[in-house]
């Protein structure tokens, strides 16, 4: 049995039109010493179950920051939330009480952190980390917790679950931590699976077990998930539809074929250009100019500007909506429509 | 200076393994980790070549043994005819002068306590027959310029700098001493995607106009087969296949290559449903116990029992034109990146 508290928490069952999970118009800012950092700007997306969704942008842009705040473990104060929804299954997480968000968290919205070694507490075993998830949320004893651990580390394919159980985080390999931190993420069933860069730390060859791993397990329960990545590789390998991010804010969103196909963005255009190709090989890549822009002094206008070949005169001045291209496409530029076309400046 | 294609470095049967020791006063050795085992490669003037593999497949204690940071257990580093893993003294430093490094984090590489003007300019205390004292500030000037950062800005710390820019800085250290050989350990996996391909095009323009031959550790396959003439792939210590780019990637050979190549993610969506895809089960063994025969036959899916008694030999196998240490060698095409 669930626990309830005196918050309506967000119902399950049919969705409806709904999406699962909806961010609308977030905004995050950090106070620092050096002054107000706004590390996102108005971020909006939505997931249904069943659905990956990739955020894809570089370090800076505003993607983990967004995920904390869905999950509720941003350190507040510094950080601080003016602005924004995060509504899932129709309840704004924002508005609900410490009590109701710490039932959704975990149970409901669970997420798989980067690096797993620092993630995982190096002094208790896998097993008490794991089955910790049973006895919290679920008031289980230990014998039945630990029981149920066994279980999930079967289940994300852990050899010799039963003998490894009591064994500490630094007697398994990094892809064997990462299977265990998801392990930990699934356990109670979550509707919203949030991945932050789940293979950025592992070799190919564990990266495309894991990436295979989580594909599995979604497909079994159903799960949305959020693939937080900058890898263009990944992203092309299990996303449903893409969101790209630049200095806090969304610069592209659509569907997975559309923007490998025909970006309508110039940073997204950019970074698919910078790819290496075999046939382009003894040539100079392409490389977009510039530096990401620093989140202290932003940009006027487009933060993109000072490094786009597409720039005008009115992208100095003018910060670009997020203009609907079709109902399933969105691209922040001015001249998207140049973009599309392939038209350099 | 001599002509390109000429060779310029010679490896052969290098080996380094790290006692594992028992015991605090009376220390017996009950193991090694076999880091590099028996490895053999040539490297020409002007050429690159490439070197990937997983953690712990040795490649970075293979780049510590070519710039003699470590001494070999056994095997030779030729540099121009004389074998650096033998010199001392004197001879030794003349012979550092020719193999710079590249480091991989520009965060932690650069003393953030030392001047941009100070960090390049070290290399000329260490070294002071190369540039007389008071010609320092403008051969550092103009290393900055080489990479494409602004020379007035000599007396600025690290911390100033991005990490592209940062970056450019350890590739300006690294050129200060006007090197034939550039050992390059991850030169950009820790660079945001927009500023990788930045510091790749520094790196070939360099390559053109010194005529710098360069050894290009990476796990980037993609980046690796842009920038490299030749590519090693290696496996626990071992090289496992070594031949030309296109050889390499569109006709490897050993079954590990292939499986590391299909695991790469292909930036471009369509027909990803059909994708051959070779997943490997499990993690590499222990270089400190590895394998008898072939070191990958416990994740191989050709294995058989000679490959259990039998070490395959880095040769050209039939049916192939390129160097591989497979009894089972065959090509195979595989989906590869880029």
């Amino acid at each position: 049995m669930r626990k309830t508290s005196l918050d309506t928490l967000p119902a399950e069952g049919g969705l409806g039109d709904e999406p699962l999970l909806a961010v609308d118009n977030l905004h995050v800012e950090f106070a620092t010493r050096a002054g107000v950092v706004r590390a996102v700007n108005g971020v909006s997306y939505s997931l249904r179950p069943g659905e990956t969704l990739a955020v894809l942008g570089e370090s800076g842009s505003g993607k983990s920051v967004t995920a904390q705040a869905i999950m509720g473990i941003l350190d507040v104060p510094p950080a601080r939330i003016p602005k924004g929804e995060i509504r899932f299954r129709g309840t704004d997480l924002l508005k609900l009480s410490d009590e109701a968000r710490t039932q959704v968290r975990g149970q409901r919205i669970a997420m798989i952190f980067q690096d797993a070694l620092s993630a995982l507490n190096p002094v208790f075993t896998v097993g008490w980390q794991i089955s910790e998830m049973f006895r919290i949320h679920r008031g289980m004893s230990r014998r039945d917790a630990t029981a149920k651990a066994v279980e999930l580390m079967d289940r994300v394919r852990i050899p010799a679950a039963k003998q490894r159980v009591n064994d500490y985080p630094h007697q398994f390999s990094g892809g064997m931590r990462q299977r265990i931190m998801i392990a930990m993420s699934i356990a109670l069933d979550p509707e919203v699976l949030i991945a932050d860069e789940p293979t950025t730390a592992l070799d190919v060859t564990v990266q495309a077990q894991i990436m295979e791993l989580l594909a599995e397990l979604q497909r079994e329960s159903n799960m949305g998930m959020i693939l937080i990545t900058h890898d263009l590789g990944v992203v092309a390998d299990v996303a449903d539809k893409i969101s790209v991010m630049y200095g806090g804010r969304i610069v592209e969103n659509a569907p997975v074929h559309d923007i490998y196909q025909s970006p309508a963005h110039p940073y997204t255009k950019g970074l698919l250009e910078s790819i290496p190709r075999v046939d382009l090989k003894g040539q100079d890549l392409y490389a977009i100019k510039g530096l990401p822009p620093n989140l202290l002094d932003m940009p006027t206008g487009c933060a993109f500007h000072p490094r786009c070949p597409y720039r005008q005169d009115n992208c100095v001045t003018d910060s670009p909506p997020l203009y609907e291209i079709n109902a399933r496409r969105g691209s922040a530029c001015h001249y998207w429509r140049e973009v599309l076309d392939g038209d350099q400046g | 200076m001599a002509t390109k294609g000429e060779r310029i470095l010679e490896v052969r049967d290098l080996v380094k393994h790290f006692p594992l020791t028992q015991g605090i006063l009376f220390k017996k050795q009950i193991g090694a980790i076999k880091a590099v085992d028996g490895v053999s490669f040539d490297l020409d003037r002007g050429e690159t070549l490439g070197i990937v593999g997983e953690s712990g497949c040795g490649k970075s204690t293979l780049a510590k043994l070519l710039m003699a940071l470590e001494r070999p257990t056994s095997g030779s580093v030729v540099i121009n005819g004389r074998d650096m893993a033998r010199a001392k003294g004197a001879e030794l430093k003349r012979m550092r002068r020719n193999i710079q490094m590249v480091m991989q984090d520009p965060y932690t590489s650069l003393n953030p306590r030392m001047t941009v003007g100070d960090i390049i300019g070290e290399p000329y205390d260490i070294h002071t027959e190369v540039a007389p004292k008071g010609d320092r500030g403008r051969k550092v000037q103009e290393l900055l310029e080489v990479v494409g950062l602004n020379p007035d800005h000599i007396n600025r710390y690290p911390h100033q700098f991005s990490g592209g820019q940062r970056q450019r800085i350890g590739i300006a250290r690294g050129l200060a001493l006007q090197p034939e050989i550039i050992v390059c350990d991850e030169p950009v996996s820790a660079l945001d995607v927009s500023i990788q391909a930045q510091v790749i095009n520094l790196l070939e323009r360099l390559q053109n106009e010194f005529g710098l031959a360069y050894i290009f550790i990476a796990h980037d396959l993609s980046v690796v087969r842009h920038i490299s003439d030749r590519v090693a792939v290696m496996y626990l210590g071992k090289i496992v296949e070594l031949g030309r780019d296109v050889e390499i990637y569109d006709k490897p050979a050993h079954p590990y290559t292939q499986a590391l190549l299909s695991a790469v993610p292909v930036p471009d969506p369509e027909g990803r449903e059909q994708r051959e895809r070779i997943i490997l089960q499990g993690d590499p063994p222990s270089p400190a116990n590895p394998p008898s025969g072939c070191r990958f036959r416990t994740r191989c899916w050709k294995a058989q029992e000679i490959c259990a008694e039998q070490e395959p030999l880095l040769e050209i196998r039939p049916g192939t034109r390129h160097e591989s240490a497979c009894h089972f060698a065959e090509t195979h095409d595989v989906v590869h990146a880029g």
